[in-house]
């Protein structure tokens, strides 16, 4: 197990080594120096610009050292902790990042404080009887309710609940301090359309428990339903969505972008776009490197959890 | 069309109809015309462009027709493919409804039902003034072609690595499935957009961006697939008659992984069109001014946040879920049937 945990992290490693490289390539091309010369001194000056300016504002910012120079010095600074400055918001890219992670990460702690009792709830009683009427109502909203993008959940909900009935603010972007209503929506949005599938995979999973032969003895011993269903079919019902619900964590994060964006929530999703769309070559970096390690580490946390939780697996 | 109501045989319409080889045919006569249509209409002449739609009408109904009789046995799979006929009826028929034009400013901010400068705005008009209805209805024209095209190509691409890597094995396996690792570890959204801000908005760039973050999952489901068939009688009876490992995977291996493949692609498809819709809304996806869902949603998120002008934002987004509905429901019709035999 440790060896596989192991391996795993020094793969992680090696995903991450070949994205910077790649990202720097890409960031390091003339198109996209000459596009944050755009967004910094607009497209007019630039196209006015001599070819001495411009170099000497290559200069100024640091861009005109040869690729391999400014990688190398790139990794040597993360590895010390320091991940280089913005161009775009002029702060560092480490405090710039916190800030923005520590409100995606309260986002996503609602979300799944919401999701997972909810989807779990619905997921069980769907499957407890298979075909059954509640099995079949429930599973159609899951499917409705997966099938509608985010953006669309996320004007339904507005037009519903701050527009028409004007229970909630319309935007998220905390100007005026933190607020609780704020988030409401965002977090709605997200729980609304991620349910549905946590739901139908605890569905499938509790289904496939209630056929086997041991639920079969429990129930034919006389031992009362509640009990069977508490006692001996959740246990291995819930296996299968563990791995599935730490899954969602790299869903998640490519999940919020629109939604930050369109509530206009200052989060990680919303970062990672304002920068790509500056040419924020090393916010992107980091964001980016971010969003993969997170993304691998869930990979790795179902693996293992899974291996876990599962007595078959664990000692065989 | 003409060619399968002249064949004489004893068997019924409706039997010859649902031959593969007539669907398929039916298919290229609805999909080739909007394709061309979508991504090179300005370089067709305008009398061309007039005319070219016109053989893709009958075949996108006749299509449907036989799609719903040949799964009628599930009403699930039934609703999600008229859902997602509609839509194409309406992508091939668009030119030819009596819309406005919807590229056409007439009064800004007319909420639905309104008549307006002598033009009847059934579902209002947007922020520029123009229609709602007709910009609606020619918006899907390109999320379909776009998400259709980036799909099939992700497919193609996808399935042939995981061919490759599933029977090959050994150094093809260790290298294909690397580099998927790479791409699979990169929550979608951010793959997308990296490299949507470096290639620039435009659909041929959304088919890359959309193989580049579907061909790797494509290919993990074709490899595992494979690796199933690999060791089966009928492979080995290929193996000794000596047949070169292309024709093996390309007519062996393949048409038996279809059924998985094709309830995948039915899943597939409905998120492309999201990716491909959220991505628009992002900025990063078909260029203005054309109309457009996502772009759609885009122009009214700044000016609609008011209860009157919410319509601006709710067509769009019910549009898009419909068609997105359509697209999973098939795919739970068709994994329903397909548990059944």
């Amino acid at each position: 197990m440790l060896k596989l945990i192991f391996r795993r992290l020094l793969q992680m490693l090696l995903i991450m080594a070949v994205v910077s490289f790649i990202l720097f390539l890409v960031f390091d091309s003339d198109k996209f120096k000459k596009q944050i010369a755009t967004a910094e001194l607009g497209g007019f000056a630039v196209s006015t610009l001599s070819e001495e300016d411009y170099q000497k504002w290559l200069a100024k910012k640091g861009l005109d050292v040869p690729f391999h120079e400014r990688y190398v010095k790139w990794v040597l600074d993360v590895l010390r902790g320091d991940f280089g400055q913005s161009f775009e918001k002029n702060t560092s890219v480490a405090s710039l990042i916190g800030e923005r992670l520590i409100n995606t990460g309260i986002l996503a702690f609602w979300v799944f404080a919401l999701m997972i009792p909810l989807s779990l709830t619905l997921g069980v009683l769907a499957g407890m009887k298979e075909g059954s009427f509640q099995d079949r109502t429930l599973s159609f909203i899951a499917v409705f309710t997966t099938s509608i993008p985010e953006i669309a959940t996320a004007i339904i909900l507005t037009v519903i609940l701050a527009l028409g009935l004007g229970w909630l603010p319309t935007k998220s972007a905390m100007i005026s301090g933190w607020d609780w209503k704020q988030l409401v929506l965002p977090v709605l949005t997200l729980v609304v359309y991620d349910f549905g599938y946590v739901a139908r995979m605890t569905r499938a999973s509790m289904a496939e428990v209630m056929t086997s032969q041991y639920i079969r003895t429990a129930v034919l011993k006389g031992i009362p339903y509640r009990r069977v269903i508490m006692k001996h079919a959740l246990r291995n019902a819930l296996i299968a969505p563990f791995t599935i619900i730490v899954l969602q964590l790299n869903w998640l994060l490519s999940g919020v972008v629109v939604v930050e964006v369109f509530f206009e929530y200052n989060g990680f999703g919303k970062l990672l776009l304002e920068a790509a769309l500056f040419g924020d070559v090393y916010v992107i970096q980091a964001a980016t490197l971010i969003a993969v390690f997170v993304a691998v580490l869930s990979q790795i946390i179902s693996d293992v959890g899974y291996t876990f939780l599962n007595p078959r697996i664990r000692f065989s | 069309m003409a060619v399968t109501t002249q064949v004489p045989g004893s068997s019924s319409l409706l039997e010859r109809l649902q031959r593969p080889r007539v669907i398929i045919a039916l298919m290229l006569v609805m999909w080739l015309p909007l394709m061309t249509y979508v991504m090179f209409g300005n370089y067709l002449g305008q009398q061309l462009k007039d005319l070219i739609l016109l053989p893709a009408i009958p075949a996108t109904f006749l299509l449907w027709l036989v799609a719903v009789i040949s799964w009628r046995e599930s009403w699930v799979a039934v609703l999600g493919v008229t859902l997602v006929f509609f839509w194409l009826l309406v992508a091939v028929s668009a030119p030819y409804l009596p819309l406005i034009d919807p590229n056409k400013p007439i009064a800004p901010f007319t909420v639905p039902g309104l008549e307006r400068k002598g033009h009847y705005f059934i579902l209002g008009a947007d922020l520029k003034g123009r229609d709602m209805l007709s910009r609606t209805l020619w918006g899907c024209q390109r999320v379909l072609v776009w998400g259709v095209t980036a799909t099939l190509v992700a497919y193609i691409i996808g399935s042939m690595l995981g061919l490759l890597a599933g029977y090959l094995a050994g150094w093809w396996d260790e290298v294909i499935s690397f580099i998927s690792n790479v791409l699979l570890s990169f929550p979608v959204m951010v793959l997308y957009i990296l490299i949507l801000n470096y290639l620039g908005p435009s659909g041929f760039n959304i088919v890359i961006a959309v193989t580049f973050a579907s061909a790797p999952a494509i290919m993990r489901i074709v490899r595992g697939l494979t690796l199933d068939m690999k060791s089966r009688d009928y492979i080995f009876a290929a193996q000794t008659r000596g047949e070169h490992p292309l024709w093996i995977m390309l007519v062996e291996l393949l048409p038996n992984a279809r059924g998985p493949i094709i309830v995948d692609a039915c899943l597939r498809l409905g998120y492309t069109t999201v990716a491909i819709t959220t991505l628009t809304f992002l900025g990063l996806g078909l260029p203005p001014p054309d109309p457009d869902w996502g772009l759609m949603i885009k122009e009214a998120a700044k000016v609609a946040m008011l209860w009157k002008f919410s319509y601006m934002l709710l067509i769009p987004a019910l549009a898009v879920s419909s068609l997105i509905l359509g697209f999973n429901l098939m795919a739970d019709g068709l994994r329903e049937m397909s548990l059944k035999d």
